[in-house]
């Protein structure tokens, strides 16, 4: 997923190796791999989400509609955006400052900090969730302290938010981190040698270089952050109308036998996906411009 | 503007000051309960906020969450604010007194009928027409039969499950420990899919299609029939099943924080009122109410039913020689 801009250098090289005789590949090959490609995608990717629009219109339009403003439904919608509503401006500060620090200062322990940045990534988010139990739960560390002031974190928004933000951390850093070590700090030299202070040379030179690739992560941040399910299930407590997001949400209705109502709520999920893949399309599309 | 700030400023307080004892008090609830019940209490909800607003003039509305009952007993034990708790099994509820001292080791003691107001037991639930003749327990370990259960180690329902085949194949002709631990092993070898709590494992059967039969709540069997149509399955009731009484308590720290004692306990008591009973019997829970239990004699089947503590000695040995880690489960589980 390492920049957006580098997709479109490719379909370059595409176009070139296909005007020499030399470098194209036989009709039949070409064909078949894109015949294959595209079997593969109907048969994973659009076969499914047409299934999900198709049941949960089955039972017609005022069921699908009625699924969606009924109160658990619209508070699983409230709590969702509530909660990537904060993750999401907490990770690009942290993102940019983290992607910065790693591409343009030279410090001890560097390497410790890119790996520790990945960890979300191959933590399983039922781990990521119970880390969050053994700190804040009541037999955890933090808990006695906790319910000593009345402060709820687990089983409440604060958890969920917390188990939100672990899951989509390295997403902006590690949009940014290769796109930075890319461009180098040259033009950065050259403002701070011709007297722009720092926050001068970050809002001049450094964010218009990287606004897509940023932009590129705040959107993945986002679909993560809404979507998640393991993690904020353990740390959710399934309360209803209080502490459950969409995907949690789905999982109810589905157990209750509302197959309907369950897919309704999904195809707003799938709907954000297909949003979000717009968007991403239209990003890389204006850095391909851009560049 | 100064004065008419101040002005609003007392109008303010007068008004809530005369206001709250025209207004009913908002009451929150919240009832941590185990898988199958969500039909049931948001009947019994609705209908105990209708009582208490009648009685007392308060509103109450109850919340709820659900799942496997050791998992929602844990998250109770890890800070999860229940006022009640309504779970599978006994011994779910006893850890909440084992962990955190939630509540009094005499929690039993406080309602009826050793705090269970409803009662259920086990039941086959298979496809149309039972096209592998499934009659009894012995049917079930038969080769070629694929079962669906939930796991023992997460699931309540699952915990049941398991003793009832146990004390199945303990009082056939010739049999023992050792013939029921044979028994449980071959049951256990015809599991197509260990879910990890009932309701996961009623979904995997009735909705994914995979199994011959499903050892069930007889709630839960009852409850797919009729959503998903009595054309598709059947109930089959064995010649001797469990007898499961799901307990509930009040949870003593959480309501004396949250000062809601009182209704918490009403509405715990309230499920022993006839109407209560009513409800628990219309979501196919046996009532333990007599007079309730008469009249919907009809709904269950005669089954021959055995508790826990005639066979096993209470959950807490139960629960030690079968589920805990080494325990029988898991020598039957190695492969």
């Amino acid at each position: 997923m390492a920049g957006a801009t580098a997709l479109h250098a490719k379909a370059d090289h595409a176009a070139r190796f296909e005007s020499r005789s030399a470098t194209r590949e036989p009709t039949w090959v070409k064909w078949t791999l894109i015949g294959v490609s595209l079997t593969f995608f109907a048969l994973f990717l659009l076969m499914p989400l047409i299934a999900v629009f198709v049941e949960a219109l089955r039972k017609g339009w005022d069921t699908y509609l009625a699924a969606l403003v009924e109160p658990d439904a619209l508070s699983a919608i409230r709590l969702t955006l509530i909660a990537a509503a904060i993750a999401v401006p907490l990770n690009l500060v942290f993102g940019v400052s983290a992607a910065w620090a790693i591409t343009k200062f030279n410090f001890r322990g560097k390497h410790f900090l890119i790996t520790l940045i990945d960890l979300p990534f191959s933590v399983s988010p039922v781990v990521a969730g119970l880390i969050y139990v053994l700190l804040f739960g009541a037999q955890g560390w933090f808990g006695p302290w906790l319910a000593e002031h009345d402060l709820k974190v687990i089983f409440a928004v604060p958890g969920i938010v917390l188990a939100t933000v672990f899951v989509t951390f390295p997403f902006i850093a590690r949009e940014l981190i290769p796109l930075m070590q890319a461009q180098g700090k040259e033009e950065e030299e050259a403002a701070v040698v011709l007297g722009a202070n720092g926050w001068q040379t970050f809002w001049y030179v450094t964010l218009p270089n990287i606004k897509w690739g940023l932009l590129y992560g705040v959107i993945l941040t986002n679909a993560r952050a809404m979507g998640e399910f393991g993690a904020v299930s353990v740390v959710s407590g399934h309360i209803r109308g209080l502490t459950n997001t969409m995907p949690l949400h789905v999982e109810i209705l589905y157990n209750e036998y509302q197959f309907a109502a369950s897919f309704a709520v999904a195809s707003l999920l799938a709907l954000l996906a297909l949003v979000t893949l717009c968007i991403k399309t239209w990003i890389e599309h204006q850095a391909g411009r851009d560049s | 503007m100064r004065r008419t700030l101040r002005t609003l400023a007392a109008a303010l307080i007068l008004g809530t000051g005369l206001a709250a004892p025209a207004f009913a008090a908002d009451v929150t609830l919240l009832n941590v309960s185990y898988d199958p019940t969500r039909e049931l209490y948001q009947d019994f909800n609705t209908a105990f906020a209708k009582y208490w607003k009648a009685k007392t003039g308060d509103n109450v509305s109850v919340r709820q969450s659900h799942g496997g009952s050791g998992k929602q007993a844990r998250s109770v034990i890890d800070g999860l604010e229940a006022d009640v708790v309504t779970l599978a099994l006994a011994w779910d509820v006893d850890a909440l007194h084992q962990n955190g001292k939630l509540i009094p080791a005499d929690w039993q003691k406080r309602l009826a009928h050793n705090a269970s107001p409803y009662t259920s037991t086990i039941v086959f639930l298979v496809r149309k027409g039972n096209p592998k003749a499934i009659k009894d327990w012995n049917d079930l370990v038969k080769p070629g039969v694929e079962v669906i259960t939930p796991n023992p180690k997460t699931s309540g329902g699952a915990r049941w499950n398991y003793l009832a085949a146990w004390a199945y194949a303990t009082k056939q002709p010739g049999g023992s420990d050792a013939s029921a631990k044979d028994f449980v092993k071959k049951l256990y070898g015809n599991v197509k899919v260990l879910d990890s709590g009932a309701r996961g494992s009623t979904t995997t059967f009735v909705e994914r299609g995979i199994g011959d039969v499903l050892i069930a709540w007889e709630n839960e069997a009852y409850l797919a029939v009729k959503e998903l149509g009595p054309d598709k399955f059947e109930i089959v009731t064995p010649s001797l099943s469990i007898l499961a009484e799901p307990p509930v308590s009040v949870v003593d720290k959480v309501v004396d924080k949250r000062g809601t004692r009182a209704v918490a306990t009403a509405y715990l008591e309230y499920l022993y009122s006839t109407e209560g009973q009513e409800i628990a019997a219309q979501n196919y829970y046996r009532p333990v109410d007599a007079k309730v239990a008469a009249k919907y004699a009809k709904t269950f089947a005669p089954v021959k039913l055995f508790t826990i503590d005639a066979e096993f000695g209470g959950w807490d040995k139960a629960q030690k020689a079968h589920f805990a880690d080494g325990g029988l489960f898991d020598q039957i589980s190695v492969r």
